[in-house]
């Protein structure tokens, strides 16, 4: 195995609570991600995914333990990264190919050199045409897709998704599932993808890190086979409803979930 | 007809408007009251017509105006620039705006004397209430503003590995805007009374110095045709205000809902 872009070694976080308790929202999580590989994280809510994610993003400290993103300790935001969150938070001021451009903007690079690669990736979403358009006239879904541009603008090897499809309705989600895999294919980029629906972890990953509550951890990493490029026809197959029901069946046995 | 039946309340206020004034003028010459109480709106025109024609009123007014703009720009510009100092710096809130708020707490018409009698009688007094007055709405709003970016925005232009002041500059100010034109759309209407209670305490020149003067004679329909004046003079800044918020703000509904000088 080539050396991974993400490694984390006994990954420890602790937040301390307003009362002076101790909450433990990550303990041991030792996790590998090779280049180019999706990797989906579910679990419950307060099981850590976030909070993993956003320390990958370098946005919070670790407690302890290692981590790194392409060989180097994380200790701070890198410009290797592009993050998106499961609200799109545009800048409403900002027009579409704006908006797209911000993390040009912070880099202070040039945005004529850019623009090209920006209005390729809008067309890459399905938005061309409305690089002129505001925030506000865009559906949740057309903004959620700016929002995945821009976090691919300044051409980043690792996206971190929050939850990204959390916010919309289940036909849009499952064509910005099918959309996401086929920028997946072709920018090559790793991904890795916070969500608590089993079905959207498993249908866009290679691998689904399952995480449990309280202490967060590490509970199961599944392998998906399923084969690529994937439809939604795959949904329905015998092979992903198995992968489907065993991570199920694990929340279960451990009492993580009501239904 | 279709078209007046579209918008019925502007046919409406009309109405209510010419209703309004000739029952005035009606019940002034019915039940003969006296011009020294209640002028008819006939004499108050007439007022008017005298007042403007002589440039009496034109000179007063241009007077006063500038007391309102000079004093709104100070105190606004102020309110804004401290407002942000604020904002920045966090330990500059604590230490600073427990002050600002007492000085708030103090009913600025109580100082008014006292600063004519340190500035004097011309138009610097009046610019210093005024800038007193419209100051705090201008600050408030603005330190409000400054905290109203949402925490996904900055954790998401941290991750893109903005600086502080990149995300002052990208995201809060612009944020804070529509927040600082409800502050500034407040200050310009106090301003104007700001410049009045100024006038009132000790003037040469102004449309306050003049409604004085007027009252002093027994001359209400004078008074009248000005406070006229002065209420135009407070609609047409409101508006002004207003069309530069679209403009600046070009991305929020423009707030018609809203009370004015709240």
């Amino acid at each position: 195995m080539p050396q991974p872009l993400i490694s984390t070694r006994a990954l420890n976080k602790i937040y301390r609570t307003q009362t002076g308790e101790d909450v433990v929202a990550l303990r041991d999580v030792s996790l590998d991600i090779a280049p180019g590989a999706f990797v989906t994280v579910v679990g419950p809510s307060g099981c850590g995914k976030s909070t993993l994610l956003k320390i990958l993003a370098g946005i919070l400290a670790r407690s302890s333990g290692e981590v790194s993103l392409a060989g180097r300790p994380i200790d701070g935001p890198s410009r290797n990264v592009g993050v998106v969150f499961q609200a799109p938070v545009l800048l409403p001021w900002r027009n579409v190919l704006q908006n797209v451009l911000l993390p040009i903007d912070i880099q202070r690079l040039k945005r004529a050199d850019h623009e090209g690669r920006a209005r390729a990736l809008l067309k890459l979403v399905g938005l061309a045409g409305f690089e002129n358009k505001y925030p506000s006239e865009l559906s949740g879904g057309m903004q959620q897709r700016v929002g995945i541009t821009r976090a691919l603008v300044h051409d980043p090897d690792l996206l971190l998704m929050d939850e990204p499809f959390g916010a919309l309705d289940a036909m849009t989600r499952e064509s910005m599932n099918l959309e996401l895999l086929r920028i997946w294919e072709e920018s090559r980029k790793t991904v890795m993808l916070v969500t608590h629906s089993i079905p959207e972890a498993v249908f866009l990953a290679d691998k689904v890190v399952v995480m449990s509550p309280r202490p967060g951890r590490i509970s199961e990493i599944i392998d998906v086979d399923l084969p690529r490029p994937r439809d939604l026809g795959m949904m329905v197959t015998p092979r992903f409803g198995a992968h489907v029901a065993a991570i199920r069946a694990h929340f279960q046995s451990l009492g993580a979930l009501d239904a | 007809m279709k078209r007046l039946w579209a918008k019925p309340e502007v046919p409406l206020a009309i109405l209510l408007f010419i209703a309004f004034v000739g029952g005035w003028e009606g019940a002034v010459r019915l039940f003969a009251i006296p011009a020294i109480v209640v002028p008819a709106p006939s004499a108050v025109a007439q007022a008017m017509w005298t007042g403007l024609a002589s440039g009496e009123f034109v000179t007063h007014f241009w007077v006063t105006f500038a007391e309102v703009m000079l004093g709104f720009v100070f105190g606004a510009g102020s309110g804004f620039v401290i407002g942000v100092l604020v904002g920045l710096f966090p330990l500059l809130e604590r230490t600073v705006y427990p002050y600002i708020v007492a000085f708030q707490t103090l009913p600025k018409v109580a100082i008014a004397p006292i600063i004519v009698i340190w500035f004097g009688y011309g138009m610097s007094s009046k610019v210093i209430i005024t800038a007193t007055i419209a100051f705090f709405p201008v600050l408030a709003n603005s330190i409000v503003g400054l905290r109203a970016v949402p925490r996904d925005q900055v954790e998401l232009m941290v991750a893109f590995t903005a600086t502080r002041w990149q995300i002052f500059r990208m995201a809060r100010l612009p944020q804070a805007l529509p927040y600082v034109f409800v502050g500034l759309d407040v200050a310009i209407v106090l301003s104007v009374i700001g410049a009045i209670v100024g006038e009132f305490v000790g003037s040469q020149a102004g449309l306050g110095y003049l409604i004085l003067q007027r009252n002093f004679n027994l001359d209400m329909a004078g008074v009248f045709a000005i406070l006229i004046i002065l209420s135009l003079m407070g609609i047409g800044l409101h508006l002004a205000v207003m069309a530069i918020q679209r403009r600046v703000v070009f991305w929020m509904d423009s707030g018609h809902d809203r009370v004015i000088g709240a």
